[in-house]
């Protein structure tokens, strides 16, 4: 093979042998192949890359933080189904993002991708067709499989606020609209190199938005599909009393709840540190640090205000201050110096458990994802406005370089943070609300107060998470181990009866 | 006196409970019961195999009034576990001999339930 395509590429002059690589750079790793047989290759692509998929690794581990969250937060009568959610739409978001996603999210243009990458085809330079990525060198695949974890990620948020009534095949219909249109559009325009990261748009004098790995781009925007399909959806039975007061559905298992916001922090370190695309500007081990910082002074505000509130340490609350920190931090982690971390992170932790108290009195959230993804993602996306340091806006590249309201004394980008939240949520929530709405009136959301009651592992499974807790035991034991197509034992009795 | 036994679907007790604290028959037990009855069963399916669950959960309600108050007491139950699908359950009503409070050691009918509102523990 090699031989061959040696012979066929000898004969030609230097200027037919560039003209032969264009279309076949069309696939990314043949081009990066090549090259690296002509020992033109530089290292660092290969050093970059290991570290853009080590981190998008991490990311992908998310997915078991979010489910053992969402199943720590259900009753028992509705632990399986997550895990066949988490699955179903991980794997729907992968083909979307192969087919369409990547390539509206990431091309070029200022509505929409549209330089190529459909079906990861006519990639063309890579560095020039996602111009937005264009300043690492990893390779397109390892850009690609970072930038679906995260389209993943946001999906999964989605989920949180539907849990225990929502009907699986919700999932599979919307599953596709948003890996497909939803989230490439939103990321696209706010980290995907679209109008309002590039700020001047329609002529105004608007500075480019920063969210640095996504609490606009990615969790916002998770949060806010989140909303609408809770809106349309309304809460689960015994939520509210007769009297409309906001009754507790205690979750099944705290521990599992614990690993869940564990594996998330864990996927952090891949998701704000990745997102330099770069190992060799040595900024991704100061990201991780900033990022641990904030997570770490979210926990501790969460438990103290919970306590403030409810003379009570709330288990739950000091996870949900961890996620909140974690999503605050999400868009500054790559523009602000490390004294603001804990700074944002605190004022997250606090902002979640009075988010989760106000909304839990008018629509039922059960994982608190609209406080801690939304709230937390507005309040980490506003942060970029307030703390941005000039340095860091400056070698990024995008917003007002003099930094935010602490360094520069004016509200540049502070506006551009504001309006620039306000759109993407503007955009998802019409998109989501709309594409919800046509499902309620066609498929249906919401599965029978029947199968409520019965829980959604036996009624959408038909198979319980843990069938011993709702299988009697007698039941469960049954008799007769042979299977009915092997032959018989012969019987010692003399009773006909006993053999039949 | 009569003893009152109810089996009834879980998602019913909370307005009987409700129902009965407010006309001031506070004491009640339950037990969490699995039984069969008309009511068909559930296939659980497992990788390609079934299993046939023919006993279902229920609640078990036991209340002991006396024979005047029994009549209130089997229609609450009816009014809010009567949903008119098979499986909603049966109430059956057995003789009491006697009853005694172990606190005060008072005996006989008075023991029961207690009637007064101030009698009734604060957060019941």
């Amino acid at each position: 093979m090699k031989k061959a395509l040696k012979r066929a590429v000898l004969p030609l002059s230097a200027a037919a042998l560039v003209a032969l690589l264009a279309p076949t750079s069309a696939l990314a790793d043949s081009h990066d192949l090549s090259q690296a047989i002509a020992g033109k290759l530089d290292m660092s692509v290969g050093v970059n890359s290991l570290w853009v998929i080590v981190a998008g690794a991490l990311v992908m581990f998310m997915q078991a933080g979010f489910a053992f969250l969402e199943i720590g937060f259900s009753r028992a009568k509705n632990a399986g189904t997550v895990i066949a959610k988490i699955l179903t739409n991980f794997s729907i978001a992968a083909v979307c993002w192969w087919a369409v996603g990547f390539a509206f999210a990431f091309g070029a243009g200022s509505l929409l991708g549209h330089s190529g990458g459909f079906f990861f085809t006519n990639l063309g330079d890579p560095l020039k067709t996602f111009p937005v990525m264009g300043t690492s060198d990893a390779t397109i695949e390892s850009k690609w499989f970072f930038q679906f974890v995260f389209c993943a990620v946001s999906l999964a948020i989605v989920w949180g606020t539907t849990l225990e009534r929502i009907k699986f095949g919700v999932y599979v219909i919307y599953a596709i609209v948003f890996a497909s249109v939803i989230y490439p559009i939103g990321a696209h325009w706010v980290f995907g190199g679209g109008f309002l990261q590039s700020g001047h748009w329609l002529g105004t004098n608007i500075a480019g938005m920063q969210d640095f790995a996504g609490s606009t781009a990615v969790h916002l925007i998770g949060a806010t599909g989140a909303f609408a399909a809770l809106l349309l959806l309304g809460p689960r039975k015994g939520k509210y009393d007769a009297q409309g007061k906001p009754r507790a559905i205690p979750g099944h298992n705290m521990p599992l709840f614990g690993l869940g916001v564990l594996i998330l922090w864990l996927g952090w370190f891949g998701f704000n540190p990745g997102s330099t695309l770069n190992a060799l500007d040595g900024r991704f081990p100061e990201i991780l640090f900033i990022t641990n910082l904030a997570a770490a002074a979210g926990v501790i505000a969460a438990v103290a205000t919970a306590y403030w509130r409810t003379k009570a340490i709330d288990i739950g609350m000091a996870g949900n201050g961890a996620i909140a920190a974690l999503v605050a931090i999400t868009a500054p982690s790559g523009y602000v110096e490390i004294w603001a971390a804990p700074i944002i992170g605190a004022v997250a932790g606090v902002i979640v458990v009075l988010g989760v108290y106000a909304i839990d009195k008018l629509i039922d959230d059960p994982v608190g994802a609209l406080s801690a993804h939304g709230l937390a993602g507005i309040w980490g996306t506003i942060s970029c406005g307030l703390f941005t340091a000039p340095r860091l806006a400056q070698y990024n590249g995008f917003g007002d370089p003099q930094g935010g309201l602490v360094y520069s004394g004016h509200f540049t980008q502070l506006a551009a943070q504001c309006i620039g939240f306000a759109i993407a949520f503007s955009f998802v929530f019409a998109m989501s609300f709309g594409t919800f709405w046509v499902i309620k009136k066609t498929y249906g959301l919401r599965v029978t107060t029947e199968e409520e009651d019965a829980g959604l592992d036996i009624s959408e499974h038909g198979m319980y998470g843990y069938p011993e807790q709702f299988i009697p035991e007698p039941e469960l034991i049954g008799y007769g181990a042979t299977p009915s197509l092997a032959p018989r034992p012969i019987a010692t009795s003399t009773t006909q009866e006993a053999t039949a | 006196m009569k003893m009152v036994v109810a089996y009834i679907r879980h998602e019913a007790f909370e307005p009987i409970r409700e129902d009965l604290l407010a006309a001031g028959f506070p004491s009640i037990s339950i037990t969490e019961v699995k039984g069969s009855g008309r009511q068909k069963g559930i296939t659980e399916h497992y990788r390609g195999s079934t299993l046939a669950i023919h006993l279902r959960p229920k609640l078990k309600i036991e209340c002991v009034v006396d024979d005047a108050d029994v009549s209130l007491i089997t229609s609450t139950i009816q009014r809010h576990a009567r949903t008119g699908d098979v499986g909603d359950g049966k109430i059956f009503l057995l003789p009491v001999e006697g009853a005694v409070r172990i606190r005060t050691g008072e005996e006989g009918p008075e023991v029961l339930q207690a009637h007064e509102a101030e009698e009734i523990p604060a957060g019941a």
